[in-house]
């Protein structure tokens, strides 16, 4: 069969599609958005029922909504849209023809059939068994089914991904090193191949023990390994969605990494130890050892956040050498002030670049700490946690880069501009407020998942502090803020895709193997380097702004970690 | 054709110097595959599973 070497050239951006490559971005963003519909209606009932002025739905139509509304937005909706990016990523970047469309396709479809599958096992109302699905808590086999097809799809795809690389390199599409936003994609799709492996470990004998083909699925063994697949999966997202802030920083700034070698050894750094963090949800278990726990948590995880804390230093230090090259180079701040703050593509971007660091990041590192996790441990202050990584970090990183992607991807007009400006302060914002009150109403004890936090009618009940109410009530106000971010932006993007303005550009011609190769890049006279960053910055920092960010970070981080080992102390009386 | 200019015969052969090994490393993607899902699987489920396995069944 011919290969399928058909390409065209983004008039306005320069960047190069590949036929089949398009179609399968295209694709993979759209389900991953139809997902993020369905989640979205699904939080928004969760969000009613856990408000507890007033606690919408019943018992058992919550736990249906929170399970559908962690699967479609934690594995499918992230998931879809990662591959979109991985796509993106070796296929646009590398300016290289996919590997095995064929198979991509197929990866594709499963994906979808599994998804479906699952969304249907639960909303039969038999498989309410939240995300985690903890064994012996069991579900219909559909429910298993659906997520074994979906990761065997997912799987595919990233091998297509992998195997584009392989053609890139024989191709000669690109010289020299991977560019540092398709190393940060390999990156994800390392720990991604982790994850599925996981996921494949034990989730298939729990499908057969749904069957009733095993006799029994050990609770402790089903929660170890899980959790690899688990949190793991959501290590994807961390590597995608820093791998989005280099692109970004690229995209709206020109912006260069202040250091490749060092952003390069930050993502060996996730390779390397990122997954290990996984532990952490299982610091309060006693079938495991201090020794087991403390190695992959307390050292393992700070290596991982170490790279974290680079990332969230070379992004936007990037951007201010950038904006201070440009003219912007008075003060700490006048690079930040003068940024676009009303491009969506860059105002997302960065609200999920502080609200990651700052929120996500900080809670992380208490919530990992094996003392400081009982303060916490299966409150409600986890979810905030991870709405902060997960939502802020991740999903407000992925809707600024669709604000790029529909004209250059889809060829259509951004409909609704002005609401597109103010969408990522709805949502960032939003979200943000609902990370921060969850947290709150977590250091208070409020559980994470309970339906009813009054617990009225049972024979233990206990009454919560009146502050931990005024939390849960925030907590659902700034939720509806970001609910309403959310619908703007399906609004946009869903009207966008299939109403806005067509934009011509050339069509797709072929091209051969010998055209497409990469241009050697002309070397840089010596006095262009000696001279670079020479007249910006201030006080002989050539970012002070990012560093300035940088120690407040750095204070905030402290301040934080040292208050909850008061507050464990008074929590915890030993005397 | 606009899509790029076509490069010249050079290979990575031609190089002067070297490639250094750390970058030798960040440069193979199935290596690292390797050490990506060795190193966890080792460090949290090979390990995790033994300590899981090692506890006493009760009498």
């Amino acid at each position: 069969m011919a290969i399928n070497r058909n390409f065209r050239t983004c008039p306005t951006t320069g960047l190069v599609f590949h036929e089949q490559g398009e179609k399968l971005i295209r694709w993979n963003a759209v389900a991953g958005v139809v997902s993020l519909l369905v989640g979205g209606v699904l939080a928004l009932l969760v969000i009613l029922t856990r408000w507890p002025a007033v606690h919408l739905l019943p018992a058992d139509w919550f736990y249906l909504a929170l399970t559908a509304h962690g699967l479609d937005m934690l594995v499918f909706w992230i998931i879809f849209f990662e591959i979109a990016v991985l796509y993106f990523c070796a296929s646009t970047l590398l300016r290289c023809r996919i590997a095995a469309p064929r198979w991509a396709w197929t990866g594709f479809f499963l994906m979808v059939i599994g998804a479906l599958t699952n969304n249907v096992a639960v909303f039969r109302g038999d498989s309410s068994v939240m995300f985690t699905s903890y064994a012996p808590m069991g579900a219909h086999p559909a429910f298993y089914l659906g997520l074994i097809l979906f990761a065997v799809g997912a799987l595919i795809g990233l091998f297509v991904f992998l195997g584009t690389l392989v053609v890139a390199k024989s191709e000669k599409t690109y010289i020299g090193s991977l560019p540092l936003v398709t190393f940060g994609a390999v990156t994800a799709c390392i720990i991604a191949v982790f994850t599925i492996a996981s996921g494949a470990i034990i989730l298939i004998p729990t499908f057969l023990w749904s069957l009733g083909l095993v006799n029994s699925i050990d609770s402790l063994m089903y929660k170890t390994v899980w959790w690899a697949f688990g949190h793991s999966s959501q290590q994807i997202n961390v590597a995608a969605h820093v791998s989005i802030w280099y692109l970004i920083a690229a995209i709206v700034f020109g912006a260069k990494p202040m250091s490749e070698k060092v952003s390069r050894g930050a993502f060996l750094l996730y390779i390397f130890f990122l997954q290990l963090a996984s532990a952490h949800h299982l610091l309060a278990d006693p079938g495991l050892t201090s020794n087991w726990k403390i190695f992959n948590t307390s050292y393992a995880m700070y290596l991982a956040v170490l790279a974290s804390m680079v990332h969230g230093l070379t992004v936007p230090g990037a951007i201010e050498v950038a904006q201070r090259q440009k003219g912007y180079n008075k003060g700490l701040f006048e690079w930040l002030r003068k940024a676009p703050w009303g491009n969506p593509v860059f105002s997302g971007m960065f609200i999920s670049l502080i609200g990651f660091g700052f929120l996500g990041g900080i809670s992380g590192v208490m919530m990992g700490t094996e003392q400081l996790n009982l303060i916490i441990h299966n409150t409600i202050y986890v979810p905030g946690h991870f709405h902060a990584t997960v939502v802020v970090g991740t999903t407000l990183a992925f809707m600024s880069l669709t604000y790029f992607l529909i004209p250059v991807l889809f060829r259509r007009e951004l409909m609704f501009p002005g609401l597109s400006k103010w969408q990522p302060y709805l949502f960032g914002l939003g979200m943000s407020g609902f990370a921060v009150f969850m947290m709150g109403a977590g250091t208070l004890g409020v559980p994470r998942r309970h339906w009813d936090m009054t617990f009225a009618g049972n024979p233990l009940g206990h009454e919560f502090p009146g502050a931990a109410y005024l939390m849960m009530g925030l907590m659902a106000l700034s939720g509806l803020v970001a609910i309403v971010g959310g619908v703007a932006y399906l609004l946009i993007t869903v009207g966008s895709v299939f109403f806005g303005k067509k934009i011509e550009t050339p069509d797709f011609k072929a091209v051969t193997v010998r055209e497409g190769r990469a241009a050697w890049p002309a070397r840089q006279p010596v006095a262009v380097a000696i001279a670079s960053h020479g007249n910006i910055g201030l006080g002989g920092f050539v970012a002070p702004g990012t560093f300035t960010l940088a120690m407040v970070f750095l204070v905030a981080f402290v301040l934080y970690y040292f208050v909850n080992w008061k507050y464990l102390s008074t929590v915890w009386p030993l005397s | 054709m606009s899509i790029a200019t076509p490069s010249p015969d050079l290979d990575d052969d031609d190089l002067d110097e070297p490639i250094p090994a750390m970058q030798q490393l960040l440069d193979n993607p199935f290596l690292l595959l390797f050490i990506g899902v060795a190193m966890p699987t080792v460090l949290y489920i090979i390990w995790g599973v033994m300590e899981i396995v090692g506890i006493p069944i009760a009498k």
